[in-house]
């Protein structure tokens, strides 16, 4: 059994079915890319696995345990964290402040948030220098790192990444990803949401590819990279030169 | 001179309770975007929660440090759970739907508070002890500056600096600043937003509860009335200070104080409303940001 199971998820806005029956899986040390058009039902998922939405049926699965139903807030606590679209960092606090609340379910141990803190600074040193300074202020590249490193505070099982490198120049979107590589590599769970098919695939273990609310494709991320659909719809020559 | 120092006393005493209400306004506004319009009456009824244990449990009695320290900090928490209440019956089945159903609701709360009031003590006007603080003072230079005067705006400032610390400081007030931008990127650091809310009401209720007993120390006389005009100045100081900015509630307070005693003593009492209510209008027309505000009030 995988560490979280998602299985046939339907999820509605109003009349509208968002999702209609989404099915996938994360494991530890994997990363699973989740690609699609815009509006194809991605960013819904990530938002129900949270608890942000609630789905009107099927099951999120977390070690065993169904989180469905579960406040958003004590889905964090059991150890799966998200990346929202658009970073969502908190401009008018610090840096600091910022992964500060990262920690906000550890911060009973003033010790254990200084150690995630200064692991984070390690992983993005740029935050270092920048700790004092209103998130706001940062760069686009920045405040990606600060959102990611924001999650990582709570050291999750589960990382859930929704577009991160979204607004990045091609350089600084390879190595935020490299990094999400590296977070897999510790043992975490990644669900990537990307919009930059070719450089999700290169880093991916497993990959699906979701079309209006349905997984049309999953598979090895090696083996959709070579699929033709893929390729056709996602890998184009003209991605290929916009990402270089 | 002499009589500009005198009101200028008299207007940073009244100010600091103005403060301490607008910073319920703002600190709930900053959170739900909800002018809490019961926040005076929240006011009055901690006044009368102090009147009750001093005058009629005999508080009054007591050595003198003890009888104030139970006259605060009873009705400060009387005055929570209420908010507590109002908050969870009231305000919370609306939370997600329309902000006028909300502000209607809280104007309800308001009458609620007023009616209960007058309810259970009766119209009539009742009497803090008058002799509870020493009624002498002492000469700042020409001016004559009371006891009670310094006590009052002492214990304002001192609350307003635990208000500063908590926010600034801890980590629930880091959360709550960060609600005051993002409700769902709070709820995926983990953050309970529901229990950051209820803090906030529990803060604004204390704040209140503590300005209404400092009233009834300082004019004596409370009426179940006085929490409406009173709610509707401190609303006019958060405004002033643009609502949400915790600094700017406590300048707004201590602005609409000086204002209002000005007023008094160069024109007329009669006029204070007037032109407390023209600087609302004024602020609203010319800046709706307030002084400090970056956000635009724009839900009131």
């Amino acid at each position: 059994m995988a560490l979280l199971e998602v299985r046939d998820l339907h999820v509605f806005y109003g009349n509208i079915e968002a999702l209609k029956g989404i099915s996938l899986d994360a494991e530890p040390g994997q990363i699973m890319a989740i690609l699609g058009g815009n509006g194809a039902g991605k960013t819904t998922t990530l938002r129900t696995i949270s608890g942000l939405l609630r789905p009107r049926s099927g099951t999120v699965t977390f070690a065993g345990r169904s989180i469905v139903g579960l406040e958003a807030h004590v889905i964090v606590g059991m150890g799966l964290s998200q990346v929202p679209e658009g970073r969502r960092i908190f401009n008018v606090l610090t840096v600091e402040e910022n992964l500060n609340l990262g920690g906000y379910i550890i911060r009973s141990s003033r010790e254990l948030v200084r150690t995630r803190k200064a692991s984070v600074f390690k992983l993005f040193p740029r935050l270092a220098e920048r700790r004092a300074q209103l998130a706001g202020t940062l760069s686009g590249g920045e405040q990606q790192m600060l959102a990611i490193g924001r999650a990582l505070m709570s050291e999750p099982k589960v990382l859930m990444l929704d577009e991160p490198s979204l607004g990045l120049s091609p350089i600084l979107s390879r190595s935020v990803l490299k990094t999400v590589r590296e977070v897999a590599n510790r043992g975490t769970a990644v669900l990537l949401v990307e919009q930059n098919a070719r450089q999700a695939l290169a880093i991916a273990d497993r990959a699906c590819v979701i079309e209006t609310g349905s997984v049309v494709l999953q598979g090895d991320a090696a083996t959709l990279a070579k699929d033709e659909r893929v390729q056709k719809a996602y890998l184009g020559g003209f991605e290929a030169v916009a990402s270089g | 001179m002499h009589a500009f120092l005198e009101y200028t006393v008299t207007g940073l005493t009244v100010g600091s309770f103005y403060a301490l209400v607008a910073l319920g306004y703002t600190i709930v506004y900053g959170i739900i975007r909800l002018i809490n319009f019961a926040q005076g009456d929240l006011s009055m009824v901690g006044a009368f929660l102090g009147w009750t244990l001093l005058v009629s449990l005999g508080f009054e009695h007591l050595p003198i440090y003890l009888a104030v320290v139970a006259a605060f900090v009873i009705p400060m928490l009387g005055t929570a759970v209420i908010n507590l209440g109002i908050l969870q019956f009231a305000y919370k089945p609306l939370l997600r739907r329309s902000l006028l159903a909300i502000l209607i609701t809280a104007l309800g709360m308001s009458l609620l508070l007023q009616n209960t009031v007058l309810l259970v003590y009766g119209p009539s006007i009742n009497a803090y002890p008058p002799n509870l603080l020493p009624t002498t003072g002492f000469y700042l230079g020409p001016v004559h500056v009371t006891y009670v005067q310094t006590a009052l705006v002492a214990v304002s400032l001192l609350l307003m600096g635990g208000l500063v610390l908590f926010v600034q400081g801890t980590t629930i007030g880091t959360a709550m600043r960060a609600l005051a931008q993002d409700h769902d990127a709070a709820r995926l650091m983990g953050i309970n937003v529901d229990a950051i809310i209820r803090v906030a009401f529990v803060l604004g209720a204390m704040l209140a509860a503590a300005s209404g007993v400092m009233l009834g120390i300082y004019y004596i006389q409370i009426q179940f009335t006085f929490g409406f005009l009173l709610g509707l100045r401190a609303f006019t100081a958060a405004v002033l200070g643009g609502i949400g900015n915790i600094p700017g509630a406590m300048a707004g307070g201590f602005l609409i104080g000086l204002l209002e005693a000005y007023t008094t003593g160069y024109v007329s009492g009669k006029w204070e409303d007037v032109i407390v209510f023209a600087v609302l209008i004024g602020v609203l027309v010319v800046k709706p940001t307030g002084l400090f505000g970056e956000r635009v009030a724009e839900r009131m």
